[in-house]
């Protein structure tokens, strides 16, 4: 039976869990605030909360001083693609472990989680030497393919986790039936797959687009992502608040919204199956 | 069951992916152990040769190597400590029934999604900034003299910010891991006259140990590795440069490889050793 729960307890649960909520919330809404406002009324003294002249100037000045719409691309190249290859490559290997599973399965998955574990900063020089000597330094194709390797794990245990949800009976059924591994994979698996391929997908696009290290330190101007685009408004002549605001919301406002839907996920990707 | 055909079709499917994570972790591995012998400055004169455990004791015995030690013990421990406790309040406030609970998950959730470099400078420059920032302004309405976040109190700065990150993750774990507790139990224990501090020490904080271990583990992985929140707030001065940082100075800026090498192997141990520990409580869970 269900506890029965006051309306009085429960006024106070709401208020203050949206009392802490949106005090956690406050820098976010107060960037995305101040990016609406023009650079006087961002330094004002008191600060202005909502009444202020709404102005869409600051979100102008940022492309066209700084182009962001580059930035932008290069972002949705990066993380896009190289969540995408990761995909590609670990489809198979999932499948292969969570329906062919051998006695090396369990090894295999726990080595492939141990070189996520590996601190980047330990093979900086080693892949920079790489990059300078194959010309990958500040190219998309070189981030697209080291941040590919640094998810692949996540991305091959994730599907791991969801591939061995769905029943294998079903699986042998189609063998049974006469259907070969390529109609097996194309019209029995991929249906049942799909959620679970969306879902490491979103997932891993968030990650790759917050990724800070290897986009930091192997791009310039031509390849950097929306990461190293924030970075250059740290030094002081970019001191603008309003328009560092705008540059802010422009460059966290696409993945907010496709966290919000990857809640779940979160969960199951980031801990490995350890907490569900 | 699988025949001989799918077994060695399966091992062909693994194959990309097994071999590009060994050329991921081999190569650059074994390019870094070799480095870490050699007196190696690529600006000034290159490869000047082996020169054994030099770099190895040249590394712990430099002025910058204890406090780098510090600052990275301080601010693991420090976010750790408040996302951990913070994050297990949050999980049980969140878990009660209440008007609009979606929308404050939400809310909670949020930090976790903002980049690293937007995070770091949003709260260096419109929150801790000592004339401009929200913080000025908060202190100045009681009269106070604002703090210089970054320059005085830069430590609790930098654990500000990155606990902020870190809160939503360590809230969403805890709360999936409450949500599987069982009701029922709650419930007697209640009915039995256990007061609510006694129900939380007794069954409520038992059952959320292993959630709070693996967020512990986790985090401390990647807090070792934090980079970004440095670069752009006070790259590594005021006593805020962590062995990640030291090491990339000693790597990228002085281009001095040999040495920083030898720090980045000090990293790789001390990283494995945390890794060990989760990576058998993640091999538990996969034998169930």
């Amino acid at each position: 039976m269900a506890r029965a729960v006051t309306n009085q307890r429960k006024a106070i649960n709401t208020a203050f869990a949206w009392a802490i909520g949106l005090l956690i919330f406050f820098p976010i809404l107060w960037t995305i605030l101040t990016s609406f406002k023009t650079e006087a009324e961002a330094i004002a003294s008191p600060p202005y909360f909502l009444f202020f002249d709404w102005t869409l100037e600051n979100y102008a000045v940022v492309q066209e001083r700084s182009n962001y719409a580059r930035y932008l691309w290069n972002s949705i190249v990066i993380a896009g693609g190289s969540t995408l290859l990761g995909v590609i490559i670990a489809v198979p290997a999932a499948w292969s472990m969570a329906f062919v599973p051998s006695k090396r399965t369990k090894d295999i998955l726990m080595w492939m989680l141990s070189t996520k574990m590996l601190p980047a900063v330990g093979v900086l020089y080693p892949i920079y030497l790489i990059f300078i000597k194959m010309g990958l330094l500040d190219t998309k194709i070189g981030l697209v393919v080291v941040l590919m390797l640094i998810n692949l794990p996540i991305i091959v245990w994730m599907l791991y986790t969801y591939f061995r949800e769905i029943p294998g009976e079903i699986l042998e059924a189609a063998r049974i039936d006469g259907a070969t591994l390529r109609e097996e994979i194309l019209y029995v698996l991929t249906p049942m797959a799909i959620p679970g391929i969306a879902s490491t997908i979103l997932l891993n696009v968030i990650l790759a687009w917050n990724e800070a290290f290897w986009t930091l330190n192997l791009t310039a101007a031509k390849a950097g992502p929306l990461t190293a685009f924030i970075a250059s408004y740290s030094s002081p002549e970019g001191l603008f608040y309003a328009k560092l605001s705008a540059a802010s919301t422009m460059a966290i406002a696409p993945i907010l919204i496709l966290g919000w839907f990857s809640q779940k996920q979160l969960v199951r990707g980031l801990t490995f199956g350890a907490v569900k | 069951m699988a025949t001989k055909a799918s077994r060695s079709a399966a091992r062909l499917m693994m194959a990309p992916a097994v071999v590009l994570l060994l050329g991921w972790m081999l190569v650059p591995l074994i390019m870094t152990l070799i480095f870490s012998f050699k007196k190696y400055l690529p600006l000034r004169g290159g490869d000047l040769g082996w020169v054994g455990f030099d770099n190895y004791v040249r590394f712990v015995t430099s002025s910058a190597f204890w406090p780098a030690v510090q600052a990275t013990l301080m601010i693991v421990g420090g976010v750790l400590a408040i996302t951990v406790i913070f994050g297990v309040l949050l999980a049980m406030l969140l878990d009660q029934p209440m008007w609009g609970q979606g929308v404050v998950r939400i809310l909670v959730i949020a930090p976790f999604f903002v980049m690293p470099t937007v995070s770091a400078l949003v709260w260096k420059n419109m929150f801790m900034d000592p004339v401009n920032g929200v913080f000025a302004h908060l202190w100045k309405a009681f009269g106070a003299e604002p703090i210089q976040w970054l320059t005085q109190a830069s430590l609790p700065s930098i654990i500000i910010i990155v606990a902020w990150q870190w809160l939503p993750f360590a809230t969403l774990i805890l709360l999936t891991a409450i949500q599987s507790l069982d009701g029922e139990q709650l419930e007697a224990a209640e009915m039995d006259g256990a007061p609510p501090l006694k129900r939380f020490w007794y069954i409520v904080l038992p059952h959320l140990g292993r959630a709070i271990t693996v967020v512990v583990l986790i985090q401390t992985i990647f807090l070792l590795g934090i980079f970004a929140e440095i670069f752009v707030t006070t790259q590594g001065s005021f006593g805020t440069k962590t062995l990640t940082y030291l090491i990339f100075q000693r790597v990228l800026e002085s281009q001095n490889v040999g040495l920083g090498s030898a720090g980045g192997v000090y990293a790789i141990i001390l990283a494995n050793i945390v890794a060990i520990f989760l990576m058998r409580i993640v091999g538990k869970n996969l034998d169930a």
